[in-house]
């Protein structure tokens, strides 16, 4: 409401009108436009009889598929279509299977120099003992930037597109999409309080430990992610808002992508390649050895378990 | 000693063959039933005692050590959390479920009392009858 206008004068102008068509609390055709409400078929009057027996002549012409040539011609058509499509599909992937290289063989593409550089020199150049994480986060660490941006940006639409942001409308999610859900539920929250800190205790190990054997952030951040996941069911928002609110995400994914991009966005300018550590490998099998690896793994299964857990506390609704 | 070696193969075998005649019942069980609650009964059969039979059955054929050790917290956590989802599963089935009176009967366990007192005392009444 304007404070220099009477509200008289106010709701004649344009800009009111316009609010009030914006809010939907007036209706721009009403008053203004002759409107007659429609009139139900009584199906009495000849033309109404005449009128329903046309559509029931119509639809049994068109459903009626036994008479109908076309429909016939086009059943006998799919089917043989679809036998002939199935049987190219299958002898084109046969033939394909038939042209690849045996296993074992010597001289297959795989095995060429970027193989045999892994395998020979990967322990002692990125100083992990699992090859595999050597590659991803040492070698192609590049390609891991990446991916860890991917889940950011995933977790950034999903907040986007699912916030609720309103008390009262948190409140009505609460009694619409999770009326009938267990609430409380002993059972389930005896099984949590057992089941949730090996867990996460073990989600940490595999992070900790993915330059020495398998595991890595990726999965590691996934097993600490279901235990947050688990306990956010038995316990409810009211506990796990003690420790994980949307700050601690925000904070945490944005220090280990920081970390990460910090360490390793000079592939930008090399060119993928990577240029040499000042910090020392240490004796591989170490838990602190590998240099940057530990770190960076560290900052992926921080990411990828933010990740998961905010996906599912915005597809839950009634949190953040 | 290969004598002992071939117990333990026969005996893990064997585990292992209750282990898979199990999931089998269970397989089939779940294709056979309709309703949730039951095939979840049919399912649950597979998820503890199949798995604990083959899981016990490779722990004899492994013999001990750590991977044993491994092997059974596999079992431990599988019979805390599969029970636990079952749970949940049948509890959301009991309360939003539209024609629960096509699928089973509700009853309060003081009726259910009341009523099997009941049938007792009328067989006990039935043969009297009879003699009068």
């Amino acid at each position: 409401m304007s404070r220099k206008r009477s509200e008289e004068e106010y709701k004649k102008t344009i800009s009111f009108r316009l609010k009030q068509w914006a809010d939907g609390s007036r209706d721009p055709f009403l008053d203004t436009v002759e409107m007659k409400p429609a009139l139900p078929e009584s199906g009495e009057t000849p033309l109404d009889l005449h009128r329903q027996e046309e559509k029931r002549r119509m639809l049994r012409q068109v459903y009626d598929t036994e008479h109908n040539a076309e429909v016939r011609i086009f059943r006998k058509l799919y089917a043989v279509m679809g036998t002939l499509l199935c049987v190219f599909l299958v002898l084109m992937l046969l033939t394909a299977v038939s042209w690849l290289p045996t296993v074992g063989q010597e001289d297959r593409p795989v095995n060429n120099e970027v193989a045999q550089r892994y395998v020979e020199s990967g322990l002692s150049e990125t100083g992990a003992v699992n090859i595999v994480t050597g590659m991803i986060l040492d070698y192609r660490a590049f390609d891991t930037l990446g991916e860890s941006h991917v889940l950011f940006a995933a977790t950034c639409t999903v907040l986007i597109l699912l916030r609720v942001d309103r008390k009262k409308q948190r409140a009505q999610a609460e009694t619409n999409d999770r009326l009938y859900e267990p609430k409380n539920d002993l059972i389930l929250q005896t099984a949590a309080r057992i089941l949730v800190p090996p867990i996460l205790i073990f989600g940490i190990y595999v992070i900790l430990c993915g330059h020495l054997g398998p595991g890595g952030g990726f999965s590691g951040g996934a097993i600490v992610g279901a235990g947050l996941i688990l306990y956010l069911n038995a316990f409810g928002f009211a506990k796990t808002e003690r420790f994980f609110t949307a700050k601690t995400y925000k904070v945490s994914s944005f220090l280990a992508l920081a970390c990460y991009s910090l360490s390793k966005c000079y592939s930008f300018y090399t060119g993928a390649n990577g240029i040499e550590s000042a910090i020392p490998l240490g004796t591989p099998g170490a838990i602190l050895s590998s240099g940057l690896i530990f770190v960076l793994n560290i900052c992926v299964g921080i990411v990828v378990a933010g990740t998961m857990y905010t996906f599912y506390v915005m597809f839950r609704k009634g949190g953040y | 000693m290969a004598a002992i070696e071939w117990i333990r193969f026969g005996i893990g075998g064997l585990f292992l063959l209750c282990g898979l005649g199990i999931f089998a019942i269970e397989m089939i069980g779940i294709y056979r039933f309709h309703y949730v609650l039951n095939r979840m009964h049919a399912a649950a059969m597979g998820d503890t005692l199949g798995i604990g039979f083959s899981i016990f059955g490779l722990i004899v054929m492994n013999g001990l050590n750590l991977t044993s050790v491994k092997l059974l917290l596999v079992v431990a956590f599988l019979w805390i959390s599969s029970p636990t989802s079952s749970h949940l599963i049948a509890r959301l089935e009991v309360t939003t479920d539209e024609e629960k009176d096509k699928h089973y009967r509700q009853v309060e366990l003081t009726e259910l009392e009341k009523e099997l007192a009941e049938r007792e005392r009328e067989e006990m009444d039935a043969p009297t009858e009879e003699e009068g």
